[in-house]
């Protein structure tokens, strides 16, 4: 097909794919049914509730607990996840083993498997009589139901998002700049904190971002693992549950309209942070 | 003396890279490796940077074996051919890297970095640039940082692996002399890769040109021009006509051919190829010579044309277009050859073949 043929002189501007209308249609009208209006739904009825109201809700003491919980756990299954899954990234993308794509196909093992099924997994494992368990409880590490259960579950389904965002970034690395480094003295230390480091950085931020997003909301793993004491290892979203099914239709709102909140006020500020950093690098 | 390069090998697999390079390069030389693809120029160069190790043979740089030592302990600049800049640094950091990487008993001070720094883009007139990133450059002056970059760290040698190769004509002409006035104001030893033999010749001390793992011929530009000293080296510099000749004491002849402008060459007696430009060869008419024209072109400057006789030899000629009003299609002429370059044996020898597979060539041949 010559795209270089003659074109009428007319004003509209010719695309290299055709059905952009109908393509863009169905993209925004998914984007509208199953993505905005649910949240428009919330936001209203957060709305509803009115300010004072709302104010009383989110900060009851059991409500404050449980958001605590929540952002802690999540903060430190993130902690953990920014580096296990810089580690593992780097580890699947620079060296050649044996074993190599079994282990890359093994990454998305928590994104396939019931959430549900990784709680109870978990529990099993870490229970005192479990694998796990029975090295760390002796130790004085109890994980069951304790604030360390929530984290192990959060970061066990969240972290993928930050080996699939890295992997991609790593692996397309121009080597040449290295070499260039290599040349110019730097240590390998140097290399990675001043060159590679750097180059991921956006996709880094991205990643752990969405992990940490992934994990403020986390239920079905965590449930089974955290023992659900009230102000002790209850999370936000189980509260929101509860509050559902006592008909209280406003507090679940208001404790799940805070949790939305935080999360996209994170996504929004890593994706301005990202386009900060990649503004004025735009790939030659 | 400065760096030494003996009996160096490379190989990958399968494919020999490098098959025994020697070379000498004198401090403050700027020499050119000319080659075509694959010839191994780019393998060399990473050798002597130290980002790529040898099988065998030997590297030393005034006398010091420099195959024990890494990349940063040998201080070489490398300006890679895609730049390799590192995209989210200014350029004013790209150029100062490689002095704030250095262990800290030894880095300048911030404010001796940035002097440095600054004098080095005024140097190659860069001064506007200091803020930029990379991706707001043009290709001609991300080449100018790069060697900024390389040229911070005072190296002992510097390496240019293709400096012009990303670029188009006009900025690579005007890159190239600048480059030049470059390499003599700072006193460095250059070696830069190009299979451009315009841009090796005109910018050259020396000329080093490789094929297939070997260097078929070392020396300056006119002398390699002049003399090439093998049939690659003659094809590769445009001595494209290749012509059976007899050599009778040292004297080559042929039939319908005027070789008495050619000197005399201590050659034993026997069969040998004349290797000419096609610039060199002047159409005569003569109605008793056994060549006839069989193609005529104007490129408007020029005259090309094409001469064969019985035995199906066929000869190029080029000529200014004036010079050959004269001539018409299936007139008989005699060829007057003003220089051409003479090899023992017989046409198309063996070392034209490409280096990997030598003997199924050879096989097909009739
Ligand atoms: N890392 C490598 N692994 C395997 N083969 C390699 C490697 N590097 C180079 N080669 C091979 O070595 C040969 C010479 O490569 P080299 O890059 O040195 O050539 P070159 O003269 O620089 O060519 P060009 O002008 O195309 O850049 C080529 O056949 C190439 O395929
Ligand atoms: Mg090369």
């Amino acid at each position: 097909m010559s795209m270089t043929a003659a074109l009428p002189a007319s004003g509209r501007q010719r695309r290299v794919l055709p059905g952009f209308g109908l393509t863009m249609g169905l993209t925004l009208t998914y984007v509208g049914i199953i993505v905005l209006l649910p949240v428009i739904a919330l936001f209203l009825k957060g709305a509803e509730i009115g300010p004072a109201r709302f104010w009383a809700i989110v900060t009851a003491p059991r409500t404050l607990a449980a958001l605590r919980l929540t952002m802690t756990a999540a903060a430190l299954a993130t902690a953990f996840n920014a580096l296990y899954g810089l580690l593992m990234a780097w580890v699947l993308v620079r060296y050649r083993f044996p074993g190599r794509r079994l282990l890359d196909a093994m990454m998305d093992i928590p994104f396939a498997l019931p959430t549900a099924v990784a709680g109870l997994a978990l529990t099993a494992l870490f229970s005192e009589n479990g694998w796990y368990g029975q090295v760390l409880a002796p130790a004085g590490i109890p994980v069951v139901y304790t604030i360390w259960g929530v984290a192990v579950a959060m970061s066990f389904t969240s972290i993928p998002f930050v080996v699939r965002t890295v992997q991609p970034i790593l692996e397309d690395l121009d080597h040449s700049q290295e070499e260039a480094a290599r040349t110019l003295g730097a240590t390998p230390l140097q290399i990675f904190a001043r060159v590679i480091f750097p180059a991921i950085l956006p996709a880094f931020l991205v990643g752990t971002t969405i992990a940490f997003a992934r994990s403020l909301g986390e239920f079905g793993a965590v449930i089974f693992i955290a023992g659900n004491l009230p102000m002790k290892t209850e999370i936000a979203s189980l509260l929101a549950v509860i509050r559902l099914e006592e008909y209280d239709y406003n507090g679940a709102a208001a404790i799940a309209l805070t949790l939305v909140a935080i999360a996209m006020v994170l996504l929004v500020l890593s994706n301005w942070l990202q386009a900060r950093l990649t503004r004025r690098r735009v790939p030659a | 003396m400065s760096l030494a390069i003996s009996h160096l090998a490379r190989r990958f697999d399968t494919t020999q890279v490098l098959r025994g390079i020697d070379l000498t390069v004198g401090k403050g030389e700027l020499i050119a490796l000319l080659g075509p693809s694959g010839s191994g120029k780019t393998t060399l160069l990473r050798i002597i940077a130290g980002l790529d190790w040898p099988d065998a043979g030997a590297l030393s740089f005034n006398g010091t074996d420099w195959l024990v030592k890494s990349a940063a302990e040998r201080r070489i600049g490398f300006v890679f051919q895609h730049y390799a800049l590192f995209p989210h640094m200014t350029v004013r950091d790209n150029i100062a890297f490689g002095l704030t990487v250095l262990p800290r008993a030894d880095r300048p001070g911030k404010a001796q970095i940035a002097a440095t720094v600054d004098r080095l883009l005024a140097f190659l007139q860069i001064d506007g640039l200091a803020d930029r990133y990379p991706a707001e450059l043009s290709g001609g002056q991300r080449q100018r940082v790069a060697l900024g970059r390389a040229m911070a760290i005072e190296p002992r040698v510097l390496l240019l692996d293709e400096p012009f190769g990303a670029l188009d004509a006009q900025v690579r002409r005007d890159l190239r002399r600048w480059l030049r006035g470059v390499h003599d104001s700072a006193g460095t030893t250059t070696i830069f890769v190009t299979h451009d033999q315009e841009e090796a010749f005109e910018l050259a001390d020396r000329v080093v040109v490789m094929n297939g793992g070997v260097i078929e011929q070392t020396g300056h530009p006119d002398e390699i021009y002049d003399h090439p000293a093998t049939p690659f080296v003659a094809r590769f510099l445009g001595l494209t006509v290749e012509v059976p000749v007899t050599i009778r004491s040292g004297r080559a002849q042929a039939a319908g051919l005027d070789l008495t402008a050619l000197p005399r060459r201590a050659l034993p007696d026997g069969p040998a190829t004349l290797f000419l430009r096609p610039a060199d060869i002047q159409p005569v008419p003569d109605p008793a010579a056994p060549f006839r024209v069989t193609e005529i072109a104007s490129t408007g400057a020029l005259l090309r044309i094409v001469a064969e006789n019985a035995a199906a030899c066929r000869i190029e000629a080029e000529m200014p277009r004036r010079q050959g009003r004269d001539l018409r299609k299936d007139q008989p002429v005699a060829l007057r050859v003003i220089a051409g370059q003479i090899f023992p044996g017989g046409a198309a020898p063996a070392d034209a073949a490409p280096v990997e597979a030598p003997k199924a060539l050879k096989e097909s041949r009739p």
